[in-house]
């Protein structure tokens, strides 16, 4: 009887332990995080449900302000981009060109590195003191300036630059299993009523990729939404407060200003919008699968 | 006459092909120094000296190769007020990913051959909860999780760190098994059972031997997330158990002393060193993860 049990039962009893850890520790955790959010925790957590007071406190906050619009500047500029880019690449790259894998190798590989090994190398090259500015200078041209880095209004363009520099290879090679996926005969049919190339491209295989733009659009948003490291490595969030985010807010709020009721509300509007990016597109996916 | 006028345009576009062809190839080639450069700049700024970096050029080769930064960024760079190098953080982030991959990988293949294979009511909601907490940004999560480390009394640990990146890397890993083991007929796990074979011979004997390609994979996936997590590592280490993505980002900012850009750019190139060298030796299941893991659920 009880063996017999333990064999109807042993895959669900196997897969236990996930579901509780991922009960626990995913959706408990997000509920711990949105039930102190609506509390008056400071430094340690307390339980006494008292409103939105800490979402009305960081709407009102400047630091705040910035953290979220640089969301969507960063965000915005770095998804658009970093799909232009990938796309172009991979119709470059789809034209029969010769050593085609070694360019993919050097276009892909910086999405192998970790993000503060990008921020730092970066950090580095961009440094108006002795980086590309210097080295322009010395070239000759005096009066060249790029100091984006130490520029409250331009800092937070670099990250979407070493941003780019990291993703756009992988967009790339998305982009090209997709150009790659595209029926090769009706292609062919295009060519031989003498479709130029560029009609070819725009008219029949960028418009049924639309799903890689989808996934792709996903992966970005998702990327710039926890786009912490990136930002810690090449400006500390500076200068100033010009370069924050929404994660290295909740993180300053979380583990050096000590005020955990501002760091749970923060994780939860970053929540909410992964969510709203998220949702639809997880939903629709299983929901195809399903049928 | 005739003649003559078409094989004009025909030699004329093919030299309009040919310029084609030519400036395409330039263009790659361009954004291939785009994306190399940053890397090249880093190798030779670790082998100039201080003296050279101040006076000389960005992207010049070093006139006197030396290697005393790398030394200095292995052994003895300050993280703060401790001056070890790199050394001590980066075997503890190989002392974090060794088993936080295998663990993660061995009940990934698991979750994911249940999923896939032993269908069950609920099964798919399961997968659904699980594939929903692979997008969740972590923050949302690092409160809760601090706490709780402390509760198991291990905060500040590599134990601690190796459970984290366990936990919050079974989403992926089992993504990964069950849409590989989904494409493995269900007619072949009948059959075992009908020859009395259980769960674990079905599993033992039957998907493991056809899973190499996708440990290969879930393995590099789990690799370069965690030896290049930072989040984790700087919430939940204290001094003594930082991975090496954290003391990387101490040896810059340390204000100690004067600033050597040769030091940290060998200690970076330190730090992505083991990811870099997964990516070349098996850049094909390195994409293949990439895109497994963008796309489809």
């Amino acid at each position: 009887m009880s063996v017999k049990f333990l064999e109807d039962h042993l895959p669900k009893l196997m897969l236990a332990p996930s579901f509780i850890a991922m009960l626990i520790f995913v959706y408990g955790f997000i509920g711990w995080t949105a039930w102190v959010s609506l509390t008056r925790s400071r430094l340690l957590p307390k339980y006494e449900l008292d409103g939105i007071i800490q979402y009305e406190r960081l709407f009102a906050s400047l630091r705040w302000d910035t953290a979220f619009s640089n969301l969507f500047i960063f965000g915005g500029l770095f998804i658009v981009i970093a799909m232009i880019l990938g796309l172009i690449l991979a119709i470059f790259l789809d034209q029969n060109i010769r050593s085609e894998g070694a360019i993919r190798t050097i276009y892909l590989y910086p999405m192998a590195l970790s993000m503060i090994v990008t921020g730092t190398a970066w950090k580095w090259i961009l440094n108006p003191g002795l980086g590309l500015e210097a080295m322009v200078r010395g070239w000759g041209f005096e009066n060249f300036t790029f100091d984006w880095l130490v520029n409250p209004d331009m800092a937070i363009y670099t990250v979407v630059l070493a941003a780019i520099w990291q993703s756009s290879g992988f967009v790339m090679a998305l982009f090209l299993a997709g150009l790659r996926s595209v029926d090769g005969e009706i292609i062919k049919a295009a060519q031989i009523d003498g479709i130029p190339n560029w009609r070819i491209y725009s008219a029949i295989i960028i418009p049924s990729m639309a799903p890689i733009f989808l996934s792709a659009f996903i992966v970005l948003a998702h990327l710039a939404i926890k786009s912490f490291d990136l930002v810690i490595a090449l400006t500390g969030g500076g200068p100033g407060f010009s370069t924050d985010l929404p994660a290295t807010y909740m993180f300053a709020m979380a583990f050096s200003r000590g005020d955990i009721g501002q760091a749970a509300s923060s994780a939860m509007v970053m929540m909410g919008v992964v969510f709203a990016i998220v949702v639809p597109y997880l939903y629709s996916e299983l929901r195809v699968k399903n049928d | 006459m005739t003649d003559a006028v078409y094989s004009n345009t025909g030699v004329r576009s093919q030299m309009t092909r040919i310029a084609l062809r030519w400036l395409l190839y330039i263009l790659l080639f361009a954004f291939a120094l785009f994306y190399l450069a940053p890397l090249f700049v880093m190798v030779t700024t670790s082998l100039k000296s201080l003296e050279e970096i101040r006076t000389g050029d960005l992207i010049a080769l070093p006139r006197d190769v030396t290697f005393d930064a790398w030394r200095t960024a292995w052994a003895s760079a300050c993280t703060g007020i401790q001056c070890e190098g790199v050394r001590p953080y980066f075997w503890n982030s190989v002392l974090i990913a060794v088993p936080a991959v295998m663990i993660s990988t061995l009940v990934g293949a698991i979750n994911g051959y249940v999923v896939a294979q032993w269908r069950f009511p609920g099964a798919n909601i399961f997968f659904a909860l699980m594939l929903f907490g692979c997008f969740i940004p972590f923050q949302v999560v690092l409160l809760p999780m601090a706490r709780m480390l402390g509760l198991m009394g291990i905060a500040g640990t590599i134990p601690g760190l190796i459970f984290v990146h366990v936990i919050y890397g079974l989403g992926f890993t089992t993504l990964f098994f069950r849409n590989y083991y989904v494409t493995i007929p269900a007619e072949l796990t009948k059959a075992a059972k009908v020859d009395g074979a259980g769960f674990f011979r079905i599993f033992w004997s039957i998907f493991l031997p056809l899973s190499l390609p996708i440990i290969v994979v879930t393995v590099i996936w789990q690799f370069t997330q965690i030896w290049n997590d930072f989040l984790f590592g700087v919430s939940f280490s204290q001094a003594g158990t930082q991975p090496i993505t954290v003391a990387l980002n101490n040896i810059v900012n340390s204000t100690t002393g004067v600033k050597e850009y040769n030091v940290d750019m060998a200690a970076a190139i330190i730090a992505g060193l083991p990811t870099l060298l997964v990516y070349v030796v098996a850049g094909k299941y390195f994409i293949r993860g990439l895109t497994a893991g963008s796309v489809k659920g």
